[in-house]
């Protein structure tokens, strides 16, 4: 690890401008996710200016019903809020899925969203990595990918998006507030990861020094019955296999909401679009839940060893979408 | 802009202040060990893998090796040193006896960062926050059943596989409380 | 049979909880790396970054130049060492890269920060070679080795297996595979070296301080007496920590280079390359029986790896060796020498792989002659050792199954595969025999009367975690036929003398033996009249002779295994949902410390048959997932209530009587866990760990 400098911010605009001056500059929330990197020698930043203490940790309900979490808010605190826990359990769960009680406790919501993958290549500094290195070569497409992207993966990089709470969160219509030096700036979630594409690298939309000040949830009353379920190799503290965040209403037998999301699948957290739009409008029932999943599976592009995730995310998703069909309340 | 890499800051161990001059990089867990001589912590893994090295900040469980000493400076971190028990005639604290009790250790290493957890998964629960076993995540009360000790002591691996041991200590630790 | 008088303490057999465990629970027993030292500097190893081939150069200039490094060694400027027979040792002494992670350099500073900081910088380059890494039963470079660990024979065979499996009603020819599985325990590798009064003193992690104090002493040309290695509390080992590991080797050549304290830790990471691992199996099991299910053939060849610096061959095939009677026997061992680091023991090294494949192998046959697997095993019970011929000399392996199959409920089980639900669950259940070796080796130990009325036992025991050191002072607090809370039982200290290393379950017996010759010689000389003089009475005890007379006899532990799992076809997920394991196991020293060493066996069989592989890359020759998030042990959320208990199992060969606990208890959890899945699904798997990958796939 190099030597950098720290500085605590207390206000937003004094964390902009930190960062602002000095290129190298990252911004540390708990640091669960950006110390961890720094000892590997994957992120060298010259200076860290600390956020953590920021005046953003509050968890608020909004006019249409919504919830805005501010972005140093720690992952427990979101998930054991009751207005989270009622009103958005997706949420909820797939923040309690994720990690351990002890990271939960220090994770923010703004660096749960910026966490970066766990490709075993990019956080090993001996090997190549177009993620970390540019141009350098992806070696988990020949080598060891079996928890690797099946969706919207590219020739430079088929790593996935690690996070639990960004696939709760993106099912839901999250949006992101951000802070750029010009200006605030509300991102849709959806929208705030870029495609992979040739530049591995550019994992976001936003712009140099831009600080994420907040996630906003709006007002769904379908979320209220959401939920999220997640598979890993052992039952606790591991990062996903599979996972996925869904929400289902029906009327009279047909479909007439649906949010899916599906997690370490992808470079992003994956909303399921095509599933949707499958489902929209179709009759309820186990037929339309498969055709759903081989829409959103047609694109799938498994490589030798994550070809399991092609089933598995099907009778992910077959089945969570039968246990909302028959959960009480709809 | 002038960069300096060190820090003279106020570390609260326990309810001790220390000032130390500290590298930034260093992080709370080195802190302890090889500045303030607090060995109670332990080293699994350094990278919030294990659990080894929880202690209690502002009363919260966290791997103090993902934690920069500077980050953590002017806030209340207790160690096991701080549970009870670390003097001699000191009173042990119930998780403490229950693991002595139930022979919730062997090789005891990841033992100091599994007491420390476990004391917080007793608040936790107090303050009513669900798990990822929860079945309703919107139920007010929780009943702290064994799967739910399983699930929430799950970020402090035991490779001697003391588990069933320690969820039977954290069990009658939480009975004794409750 | 002799009758003890009301008035001997029986201290063997108490539920006592551990001596030290007050310093455990508060946090007050220091380990290896926590021992302050006055001026101490930290090395950083710098690992080698190609698989095979050798180090052109090393610019070690940038490094020197940053703030607080002290030195770099490599193998331009570092200390000569002499061979002590373990080639893992001889680090810094030439160019050649043996395999990914060899250590190329130690930079040593005085804060780790900067140790670390500075290992960053150096930059090494090398001349690479093509590297080979890949383990497969059809290398070409497979050959028979002249013996397998310890010093075993390779093969065995008798009667003629081939003609038998040709004439038998029931033939099960099937192949498994282990995966490479790492120790892993929770405290990584750590010494600390510095020099005082002349000699070298050292304070490392290791289940064996003595051997430790040897090796440096040949490996330094120092005189044993000028070694001094201490490892009290020991986090943890299975093996990874049997004998001394390059990092305490690097510790002792800084310390003297620069004359001043230096400690090695090794990083997670670094622990995937550097102490050892269980190599990766390839099993062919063949077993013939007639149609009642008696065996009339067993086949057992089996495949391990080992590298191109030491030749360790994992022992897998001694399983079939002890177990079944069958008519014919033949065991079997190959090996490649690959560019990886070297395989070492791990708990029940052999019998833990091997009684997956057999035991697995056991349940297909129950399966295809429509037996209960139960009672198959129950009809191939030997009367003496397959193998030899020996007698046993205690064989409670039916015992053990008629009581477990009761405490489980197993009697009534419906043998069809894939037919009980729970929800999204399929349930199955499992079982599987176990066997370990209870073997005892000379050990030395002294007994001292001190003045005050206390006893003091010295032994060079380790205490990893098993409760030797609480076990060690009952079995003295009986020999001298005093109080508990008389004796102090002092370990971990090479000073005192050789005696086995923890590991191979020959701690308790082996200084048991010691201590009982030690404690009974002192108490027959104070039942003599001698007087205690101020600075005690001591006598000594070396139990060379006595174990070179012990009977030829078949001495081993077993245990009847079962499981109960839950699989989700949809997700791949399987979780155990119970087990139970009877084993018997000789004498119980102290049941609460026995129950948890056979409990934790249990657990890492657990890990074993659903989350442990270390990924080996083709590519680079490293293992991929090198770290704790990466390389899956099980958590708590994964061990479901785990009964353990007992049987009878008198067995005096040895005057403590016990067989030793520590490694019985990993051996066929997999194998039991791995038939239950079949129960549950209808799906074999031959292949560890039964991952959802494969688990969808199947
Ligand atoms: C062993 C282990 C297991 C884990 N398992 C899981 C899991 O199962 N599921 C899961 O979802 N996650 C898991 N995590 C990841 C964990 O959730 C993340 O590390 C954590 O959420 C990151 O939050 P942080 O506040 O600590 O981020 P930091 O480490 O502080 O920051 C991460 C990044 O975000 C940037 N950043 C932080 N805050 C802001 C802000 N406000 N504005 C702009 N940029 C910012 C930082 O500069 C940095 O680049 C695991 C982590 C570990 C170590
Ligand atoms: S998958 Fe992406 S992150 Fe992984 S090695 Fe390839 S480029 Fe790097
Ligand atoms: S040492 Fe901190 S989690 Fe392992
Ligand atoms: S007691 Fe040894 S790792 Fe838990």
């Amino acid at each position: 690890m190099r030597e950098f400098g720290y500085d605590r911010a207390t206000d937003v605009a004094g964390a902009i401008a930190l960062l602002g001056a000095d290129p190298h500059a990252h911004y540390l929330g708990g640091g669960t996710n950006l110390v961890d990197l720094m000892k590997l020698g994957v992120e060298a930043p010259t200076r860290l200016v600390d956020v953590s203490r920021l005046p953003l940790a509050g968890i608020e309900v909004l006019p249409d019903g919504g919830l805005r979490i501010g972005s140093t808010a720690s992952n427990s605190d979101i998930a054991a809020h009751p207005d989270v826990r009622r009103r958005f359990p997706a949420v909820a769960q797939a923040v309690l899925a994720g990690a351990s009680g002890q990271l939960r406790n220090v994770a923010t919501a703004g660096g749960n969203l910026l966490q970066r993958t766990r490709c075993p290549y990019f956080t090993d500094v001996t090997k190549p990595c177009n993620k970390r290195v540019p141009g350098t070569g992806c070696p988990a497409r020949d080598g060891e990918h079996h928890n690797h992207a099946i969706l919207g993966a590219s020739v430079q990089c088929i790593a996935t998006h690690p996070s639990d709470f960004a696939v709760g969160l993106v099912a839901l219509d999250a949006r992101v507030t951000v802070q750029e030096s010009d200006g605030p700036r509300e991102i849709p979630l959806e929208e705030f990861y870029r495609p992979v594409g040739s530049t591995p690298e550019r994992e976001t939309v936003l712009g140099p020094g831009a600080l994420i000040t907040g996630i906003v949830l709006p007002g769904l009353p379908i979320a209220a019955r959401s939920r999220y379920r997640k598979v890993r190799e052992r039952a606790s503290y591991a990062f996903a296999i599979g996972s996925i965040a869904a929400a289902l209403h029906v009327t009279d037998g047909t479909v007439t909401e649906v949010r899916i999301a599906l997690g370490a699948v992808a470079s992003r957290p994956w909303r399921a679009r095509a599933a949707e739009r499958v489902l929209l409008g179709a009759p309820v029932g186990a037929d339309a839940f498969a055709d759903a999943a081989d829409a959103e599976l047609a694109a799938a592009q498994p490589l030798r060893d994550n070809a399991y995730k092609v089933p598995l995310m099907r009778n992910l998703i077959v089945t969570m979408l039968s246990e909302l069909a028959e959960a009480p309340g709809r | 802009m002038e960069r300096a890499t060190a820090a003279t800051i106020t570390l609260t161990v326990n309810g001790v202040a220390h000032s130390l001059d500290i590298d930034h990089r260093t992080t709370l867990l080195d802190a302890l060990r090889e500045r303030l001589d607090l060995t109670g912590t332990k080293k699994g893994c350094d990278h919030g893998q294990c659990g080894a090295c929880t202690v209690l900040v502002e009363g919260r469980r966290a791997d103090s090796c993902l934690l920069l000493a500077v980050a953590v400076a002017g806030k209340a971190v207790t160690t096991i040193e701080g549970i009870g028990g670390a003097a001699a005639g000191e009173a042990l604290h119930p998780v403490q006896q229950a693991f002595l009790d139930h022979d919730g250790y062997q090789c005891g290493y990841c033992t100091p960062g599994q007491i420390c957890s476990a004391v917080a998964v007793l608040d936790e629960h107090a303050a009513g926050w669900p798990s990822a076993v929860t079945g309703d995540v919107g139920a007010e009360e929780i009943v702290l059943d064994e799967p739910e000790i399983r699930e929430r002591m799950s970020g402090n691996l035991c490779r001697c596989g003391a588990y069933v041991s320690i969820v039977a200590a954290v069990a009658d630790a939480a009975g004794a409380q409750s | 049979m002799t009758t003890m008088p009301a008035s001997v303490p029986t201290a063997v057999g108490e539920a006592l909880t551990r001596i030290e465990g007050r310093l455990k629970v508060t946090g007050q027993a220091r380990y290896a790396a926590e021992f302050p030292a006055p001026g101490l500097a930290y090395g950083w190893i710098v690992p080698a970054r190609i698989a095979r081939g050798r180090v052109r150069a090393i610019d070690i200039d940038a490094a020197l130049a940053l703030p607080g490094v002290l030195a770099v060694l490599h193998h331009g400027n570092a200390p000569r060492l002499t061979d002590a027979g373990d080639a893992t040792l001889l680090v810094l002494q030439d160019d050649a890269v043996p395999h990914w992670g060899w250590p190329v350099a130690l930079v040593v500073a005085t804060t780790s920060e900067q140790a670390r900081a500075a290992a960053e910088r150096i930059h090494v380059t090398y001349d690479e070679e093509p590297h080979d890494v890949v383990f497969s039963a059809e290398h070409a470079g497979t050959y028979i080795p002249d013996h397998v660990n310890p010093a075993q024979e390779t093969s065995t065979v008798l009667g003629d297996v081939d003609a038998a499996l040709a004439a038998a009603d029931v033939v099960v020819d099937a192949t498994y595979s282990t995966p490479n599985e790492h120790n892993s325990p929770m405290e990584p590798h750590s010494a600390t070296a510095r020099w005082a009064d002349g000699r070298l003193e050292v304070i490392d992690s290791n289940q064996g301080a003595f051997a430790v104090r040897q090796s440096l002493a040949t490996l330094f040309s120092l005189d044993p007496s000028a070694v001094h290695v201490r490892s009290e509390h020991v986090g943890g080992g299975f093996g990874a920590k049997g004998t001394a590991r390059p990092h305490v080797v690097l510790a002792a050549m800084a310390a003297t280079v620069l004359q001043r304290p230096v400690r090695v830790t090794l990083t997670r990471q670094q622990m995937f390359s550097l102490v050892g691992y269980r190599t990766p199996t390839v099993q062919r099991v063949r077993v013939g029986a007639d149609a009642s299910g008696r065996l009339t053939a067993l086949d057992h060849l089996a495949y391990s790896q080992t590298s191109r610096v030491l030749e360790f061959t994992e022992q897998t095939a001694i399983y079939a060796r002890v177990m079944y009677a069958a008519g014919a026997l033949r065991t079997d061992h190959r090996v490649v020498a690959l560019d990886v680091p070297t395989p070492r023991w791990m708990r029940a090294p052999g019998e833990a792989p091997g009684s997956f494949a057999v035991e697995s192998a056991l349940d297909e046959l129950a399966e295809q002659c429509g037996i209960d697997p139960v009672e198959l095993r129950a009809r191939n019970e030997p009367d003496v050792e397959p193998a030899t011929g020996r007698p046993f000399s205690s064989r409670n392996l039916r015992t053990c199954f008629t009581e477990g199959a009761r405490r489980f409920g197993w009697a009534g089980r419906d043998a069809r595969p894939g037919v009980r639900r729970d929800g999204r669950w399929l349930l199955g259940t499992g079982t599987a025999a176990a066997t370990y070796p209870a073997r005892v080796t000379p050990s030395t130990a002294t007994a001292t009367a001190e003045a005050d009325g206390l006893f003091t036992i010295r032994i060079t025991a380790s205490d990893i975690g098993t409760g030797a050191r609480t076990a060690l002072t009952q079995i003295a607090a009986d020999a001298l036929r005093v109080p508990l809370e008389r004796v102090r039982v002092l370990i971990g200290d090479s000073d005192f003398g050789q005696a086995q290393l923890a590991g191979g379950s020959l701690g308790t017996g082996s200084w048991g033996f010691a201590i009982t010759e030690a404690c009974r010689a002192l108490r027959t000389e104070l039942d003599g009249g001698a007087t205690v003089p101020p600075d005690g009475l001591t006598a000594r005890a070396d139990t060379a002779e006595r174990v070179q007379a012990l009977p030829a006899l078949s001495r081993h532990s077993y245990g009847a295994q079962f499981a109960e799992v839950a699989v989700d076809l949809s997700s791949g997920e399987v979780r155990v949902r119970r087990m139970v394991g009877i084993f018997a196991v000789g004498r119980v020293v102290n049941p609460l410390t026995a129950r948890s060493q056979l409990v934790g066996g249990m657990t890492m069989g657990l890990s074993m048959a659903l989350h442990e592989e270390a990924i080996l890359d083709p590519v680079f020759g490293d293992v991929v997932n090198h770290d704790l998030a990466g390389y899956h042990v099980a958590t708590n959320a994964d061990v479901p209530p785990i009964e353990v208990d007992w049987v009878d199992d008198a067995d005096d060969v040895i005057p403590t009587g016990t067989k030793g606990l520590g490694e019985i208890g990993i051996v066929g959890a997999a194998a039991a866990i791995a038939n239950a899945v079949w129960h549950a699904t209808g799906a074999r798997h031959r292949d560890l760990p039964i991952r959802p990958d494969r688990v969808l796939f199947s």
